[in-house]
């Protein structure tokens, strides 16, 4: 490890991307990438928490079929989401059959996953590995917020939690994609303590991965074609990019953010998605697909997470951040 | 009958909107929202000017939470001078016994019936 | 990179702020009807049962709104209103209603008992506490002061 950066030797490949989102994610902007859209979000479940794992479930199992394979040749799931003791992964992984290792880091869950998923491959103790994170509005709302039918105002700063659950399948080889480099983040907090600011929460953690990451690996933004934030939203992409202009590096025109990306501003959640699934299924769709056609060769992926619980706040803590780097290369520039 | 619809109406929007500052302002939650009310409702009542206010206002002071306040303040004030300390305990409740039975008995038949639905 | 407080600073400076004037409209214009229409209940029960007295109608009004409040949950059109409306549907009782009806709707796949009726005062439970509690208080100041009388 060079700072907080790993470079991983053998190149661990993407063999695989698949994504399944819920309707107003299809109504987005980002529709015609998708894998599968659901009509309904209940996904025909008695409850928004068994939809979440129906999701999670299939978009593992759709990334296996997309790569010609069966469970058995996965060796290990590496999964998180959003709710209380992982129950969509590891309840997904109870029906998959497939070795299972849970995640939490919030929504940078899926950073997490694929940066041990990649050091087992690296290292050579497996050669494939399912890194999947999913998100429900439904099922995020009530843990994190009120009840479905109550009558609140968004807040100005909140962000709508993206129903979608994305599944990347590493190994050792198999397609053009590969993952080259990844800086494992810093828990940060910067005093935001506003619930419905995840934006402004996480804003922090993200700079300073990235700084930590261009620092670690002697890079310029400029090496990159893109660098993609998970769910800062519209605001949080703003602080994200100030505090990277406070320390002298200009991101604007290399930046996107997931959240911002996956919704229109028409949908009445102005800042943009959030969650798990946000960042999974926008790499695994969008993004995987433009590096595929070749029309992005470099890529660093940074999902971010605020680590709220609602006790947490309740108790008058402060949200702190985290946000995990992985670098993607196509294959000749490897 | 027009004017005192006109004072409703007046009334009744503008107690909502100091409470839509409120929000805009501290971020209050919905709950906070109607428990600062509901205190309103219930100093008022205390303090002895609900009656004139709601003698001008109509439904435009009662339908709002501070209604409830008041209800439950006037029945423990009356408990008190009727029936001593053991009216002081149960006038409030029972003077507002209409309100939360139904909230209670409509909130249990209705989630019996319909299912939370998601947003979009 | 900036400091901390700088941070915080800079937050609260350029965070997007509500729309002052069209929140507070709505929540005036829907509020005000909310309150027509439990005027309107009042005066058409007043007419409908003549030997009523004004805490009869009162009880009635509150019953019906409470009602409508919670129908209109059940429907799923309550917090449609609430979105735009904001306090202008929270404040009046049917907002009220509307805090009891949603969490026992919410919680209704967890169970009749340890959802429904376990659940739905975890919105409305601190108007009910804090309701009785300080309306007790006052009863006993007032009783306190016949005793010194």
């Amino acid at each position: 490890m060079t700072g907080q950066t790993i470079f991983f030797k053998n190149k661990p490949r993407v063999i695989a991307g698949y994504s399944i989102v819920g309707p107003k994610e299809a109504a987005g902007p980002l529709d015609p990438y998708f894998h599968k859209r659901l009509r309904k979000d209940d996904f025909g479940q008695k409850s928004y928490e068994k939809a979440e794992c129906k999701l999670h479930m299939s978009a593992i199992s759709g990334a296996i079929i997309a790569a010609g394979l069966a469970p058995k040749d996965v060796d290990v799931n590496i999964g998180g989401d959003l709710l209380n003791q992982i129950i969509t992964s590891s309840f997904s992984a109870r029906e998959l059959d497939i070795p299972f290792v849970g995640m939490y880091s919030a929504c940078s869950t899926f950073g997490q996953a694929l940066i041990v998923g990649a050091a087992l491959i690296d290292g050579g103790y497996i050669s494939r590995a399912a890194c999947s994170t999913s998100s429900h509005f439904s099922t995020a709302e009530r843990q994190y917020r009120y009840p479905l039918e109550l009558g609140t105002q968004m807040t100005p700063t909140s962000q709508w939690t993206v129903t979608g659950a994305g599944c990347t399948l590493l190994g050792k080889e198999g397609g053009n994609v590969c993952v080259e480099s990844a800086t494992v983040g810093k828990v940060v907090d910067f005093g935001v303590s506003d619930a419905n600011n995840m934006g402004a929460a996480m804003a922090p953690a993200a700079a300073k991965t990235v700084l930590q990451h261009l620092k670690d690996t002697g890079r310029d933004v400029s090496y990159y074609d893109y660098i993609v934030t998970g769910d800062l939203g519209v605001y949080g992409s703003r602080l994200f990019l100030e505090l990277l202009q406070s320390d002298g590096v200009n991101a604007a025109e290399k930046h996107k953010d997931c959240g911002e990306m996956i919704f229109d501003k028409k949908q009445r959640c102005p800042q943009g998605g959030s969650g798990a699934g946000c960042s999974s299924v926008v790499f695994n769709s969008y993004f995987l697909h433009q590096m595929r056609a070749g029309s992005v060769k470099r890529l660093l992926l940074v999902p971010t997470g605020a680590l709220l619980s609602k006790l947490s706040s309740l108790q008058g803590e402060t949200i702190p951040g985290i946000a995990n780097a992985v670098s993607f290369a196509v294959e000749d520039v490897c | 009958m027009l004017a005192v619809y006109l004072r409703v109406f007046l009334v009744g929007g503008i107690v909502c909107l100091i409470g839509q500052l409120l929000i805009n302002l501290t971020k209050m939650t919905s709950a906070k929202i109607l428990v600062t009310f509901l205190l309103l409702g219930v100093v008022l009542e205390a303090v002895g000017v609900f009656d004139a206010i709601k003698e001008f206002a109509r439904a435009g002071i009662t339908i709002p939470i501070t209604g409830f306040g008041s209800t439950l303040t006037k029945g423990a004030i009356e408990g008190a001078k009727k029936n001593g300390l053991p009216g002081a305990l149960t006038g409030g409740m029972q003077a507002a016994a209409a309100g939360l039975s139904s909230a209670i008995f409509f909130g249990f038949l209705i989630s019996l019936i319909f299912k939370a639905r998601t947003k979009v | 990179m900036l400091s901390r407080t700088e941070y915080l600073k800079l937050d609260k400076k350029i965070a997007p702020k509500s729309k002052e004037g069209q929140t507070l409209f709505l929540a005036f214009v829907v509020g005000g009807l909310i309150c027509m229409i439990g005027q309107g209940v009042n005066d058409l029960f007043k007419l409908a049962i003549p030997s009523a007295d004004e805490k009869l109608l009162g009880e009635i009004t509150s019953t019906v709104m409470i009602f409508l409040g919670a129908a209109l949950t059940g429907f799923g059109l309550y917090d449609r209103i609430g979105k735009f409306a904001g306090a202008g549907s929270i404040v009046p009782i049917t907002g009220f209603a509307n805090s009891v009806v949603s969490p026992a709707m919410e919680y209704r796949c967890e169970g009749v008992v340890f959802g429904v009726m376990c659940k739905m005062f975890v919105v409305a439970g601190p108007i009910i506490v804090s309701g009785v509690s300080s309306s007790i208080v006052v009863g006993l100041i007032y009783w306190i002061i016949g005793l010194l009388k």
